[in-house]
């Protein structure tokens, strides 16, 4: 095989029933299987009943294959691509508070700043807010750079991503009892990505 | 014309509708209008077993047995941690069950309610699926899904929690007649036509081929297609525990059972053949042993239904996902007639050292299980479904005991669960009435669900119980014996006077210490319509031969010495 040292990183996108409980299957199969998660992320898409989320393992191609049947296996999971197999975007999104009381300081920021898709979002005496939203080396980068003025609070979304060109995961699912046909109890399942 | 129904009976309703007749179960708070509604609905019989893991292993025996979805019920909170043992078993072994358990009524649900247990967050590792029903509405398409879920594709387990509130909610009933939506469950069925190539291809080019029959033969109703392979190509079979039915045993072609306790023929073939053909299996470890060496001089083609097997234990040349029957037919139009002589006699050879070591026909003082099993063998006609336990008494029983029909051996063989043997041969049997059903239990794993006896008497059920009593944890002292420096620490048994024990329940026994005495108990047990016991006294310090070391190399058994070593 021609195992490069590449990133051992494996992304991969599960198109899901928006129902209660998936999130809490996905989770657990990774936890079952002892497959190591790095990031996952999960949030609607411009279909009313499916979720999509975004893992990324720590892992060969034939782990992220592996993961992509076991993931198959969960009923509420539609579809499975491994996007870092083809060419994609992804894209990570990051808060960075960072002490930034005096001239100095606040100038080494707006430097930095300015050699990364990251903006100023917040700034007060003491410290300010740096967002970046960019693949997930450049915020790694920046966070390097921005240690030296002190981080003192951070966070981040994990890694979202795309399929370049015209593959699209997608699928047309409609739940099979139609919303006006259930009796309200308050389980607002459709609505709330609840776990 | 609709109808206006509880949720009870709506699942009733749907169950009926599924062909279920036969509910093994214990009632509950939780679950009471459920029961309640069964009063209503005569052509479903309840059995009442003594535990609720009895339900869940009777389901399971029941399923095994019938090819058809057995149903297990019980009650919120224990009710439902009881079946937690009978749910990983079927998972493990791949059974069709559907459980349906009661739950807290829908506000109560996260208080701490009395008898409130997360069973969906229990029960979902162990589960192909399961469904807390929030809505009655719901409840017709969720009772159609799970039974779909549970016996097609891989089979598996499926649990269904119903708030109590959810039972006995009222609602219009109409029964969905559309088709199951279910937008990520695509069973797959046929290979695609360059798999089907490539695996021929490494048939044709090979010279030691051996096929590894599965449970999945048995499950996607193969063995014909398999039959036809192995005779076409001349390729022995080797079989795996659950594969045991997936080829008659008579055939000159099966070499019997694979693994820690497979036949060494089997065994030593593997290590030696240049092609492994693994159909409907999943290269367990007490199947492979040490991975590392195993089958290292073969290519590998594996068929399997479930995509996640392929590659998992061991990398293959070829893997194809797919129903086994549908790729067999596939298969076979290019299959060309082949022999392999040579390979033959190499097994013919493996096989009669085999015979020279072997204990069956040895002169004992004392009764051995293995000469036990196989003298049940004898005068069963081999015509019986057994249904064992787990542990040495198990392995003689796939030993010393061939099977020329599939689903007439029934065991716990992934998940190894002690206490499934007696449930499990009351859920065969009475699933399969017109069968002779033996129940082959050892004295620890029979122990751990005897309370099942009752429920045999209440149901009046002619299952026969063979107990090979050893007073020993048999399996384990084994272990000692060969790894732990003969330290038999917590494996000699006390046991209970096991005729007395049948007695107090009024079922009528019978104790064996003589081998002549077998075929009287075989005679004395089909003599009466209900459960008998049988309790066979067998040698303390009998060891199940070969035996692979756990995690040692395929072919480094230990062997029963040749009587001339001894």
């Amino acid at each position: 095989m021609t195992d490069k040292p590449e990133s051992r990183k494996q992304i991969l996108v599960a198109l899901v029933e928006n129902k209660p409980g998936v999130l809490n299957r996905v989770a657990s199969l990774f936890r079952r299987r002892n497959f190591n998660v790095d990031s996952l992320t999960v949030g609607r898409t411009h279909r009313r009943h499916i979720s999509r989320m975004t893992i990324v393992v720590d892992g060969s191609r034939n782990d992220g294959w592996r993961i992509a049947a076991n993931l198959l296996k969960l009923i509420n999971v539609i579809d499975v691509a491994l996007v870092s197999q083809e060419p994609h975007v992804s894209r990570d999104l990051a808060l960075i508070k960072v002490n930034a009381n005096d001239a100095d300081s606040r100038n080494t920021l707006t430097q930095i700043c300015d050699k990364y898709p990251a903006h100023i979002v917040d700034i007060g005496p003491e410290v300010a807010i740096v967002q970046i939203a960019a693949q997930e080396d450049l915020v790694e980068s920046l966070i390097q750079e921005l240690k030296p003025l002190g981080i003192v609070e951070m966070v981040r979304t994990g890694v979202v991503a795309m399929g370049r060109g015209i593959r699209i995961l997608d699928s047309q699912y409609e739940p099979v009892i139609p919303i006006t046909a259930r009796s309200g109890n308050g389980n607002g399942s459709f609505e709330a990505y609840s776990v | 014309m609709t109808q206006l129904l509880n949720g009870s009976e709506i699942l009733l309703e749907c169950l009926i509708r599924e062909g279920v007749d036969l509910i093994f179960g214990y009632p509950g708070g939780a679950i009471l209008p459920t029961y309640d509604a069964l009063t209503k609905y005569p052509q479903i019989h309840h059995v009442l077993v003594r535990h609720e893991q009895g339900a869940c292993h009777m389901a399971d025996g029941y399923a095994r047995a019938t090819g058809k979805v057995g149903v297990a019920m019980a009650t919120s909170g224990p009710g439902a941690t009881n079946l937690v043992t009978g749910i990983a078993t079927a998972m493990m072994d791949s059974s069709p069950i559907v459980c349906i358990t009661g739950q807290v009524t829908r506000g109560a649900i996260g208080s701490d309610a009395f008898q409130e247990t997360d069973v969906t967050g229990v029960t979902l590792p162990i589960t192909k699926h399961n469904y807390l029903v929030m809505d009655v509405h719901e409840l017709p398409y969720i009772v159609r899904e799970a039974f779909y879920i549970a016996r097609s594709g891989r089979p598996g387990p499926v649990l269904i929690d119903i708030p109590k509130d959810v039972q006995q909610e009222k609602i219009e009933f109409v029964y969905p007649t559309d088709e199951i939506r279910l937008p990520g469950y695509r069973p797959p069925q046929k290979a695609r036509p360059d798999e089907i190539q490539n695996a021929l291809e490494l048939i044709h080019q090979a010279e030691r081929p051996i096929i590894l029959a599965g449970h999945g033969i048995l499950m996607s109703g193969a063995m014909n297609e398999v039959r036809e392979l192995a005779e076409r190509a001349q390729i022995p079979v080797a079989l795996t525990l659950l594969g045991k039915g997936a080829m008659p045993e008579s055939h000159p072609l099966t070499i019997g059972m694979m693994g820690m306790h497979g036949e060494a023929a089997s065994n030593y073939a593997i290590q030696d053949a240049d092609l492994l053909i693994a159909l409907g299996m999943r290269f367990d470890d007490r199947v492979t042993g040490n991975l590392k060496t195993y089958a290292r001089n073969a290519k590998k083609i594996h068929v399997d239904i479930d995509a996640s097997e392929i590659n998992k234990n061991v990398q293959v040349n070829v893997g194809v996902v797919g129903d086994l029957k549908t790729v067999l037919t596939q298969l076979l139009p290019g299959v060309k007639r082949m022999s392999h002589p040579e390979w033959l006699n190499r097994i013919r050879d493996w096989q009669e050292d085999s015979d020279e070591r072997d204990i069956i026909n040895r002169e004992a003082d004392v009764l051995l299980g293995a000469q036990v099993l196989n003298d049940l063998w004898h005068f069963t006609g081999g015509e019986a479904i057994t249904v064992t336990d787990v542990g040495q008494h198990q392995m003689l029983e796939a030993q010393y005991y061939p099977h020329q029909r599939p689903m007439t051996m029934i065991t716990s063989g992934g998940l190894g669960t002690m206490g499934f043997g007696l449930p499990a041969a009351i859920g065969a049997k009475m699933g399969m009435p017109g069968e002779e059903v033996w129940a082959i239990v050892g004295d620890g794993g029979f122990q751990m669900t005897l309370c099942e006896l009752a429920t045999a008497k209440q149901e009046n059920v002619p299952v026969k119980i063979a107990i090979i009593n050893n007073n020993y944890l048999g399996m384990v002292r084994q272990w000692q014996e060969f790894f732990y420096e003969e330290r038999y620490y917590a494996t000699p048994m006390f046991n209970p006077d096991f005729c007395k024990l049948a007695e107090a329940y009024g079922i009528p026994s019978m104790r064996v210490t003589e081998r002549e005495q077998v075929a009287e108990s075989v005679t004395f047990a089909r003599a009466h319509n209900g459960p008998v016991l049988i309790e066979y006294m067998v040698q303390k310090e009998e060891i199940v031969y070969p035996m692979v070391p756990a995690g040692a190399d395929l072919d480094k058994m230990i062997r029963r010495p040749k009587p001339n070593e001894a």
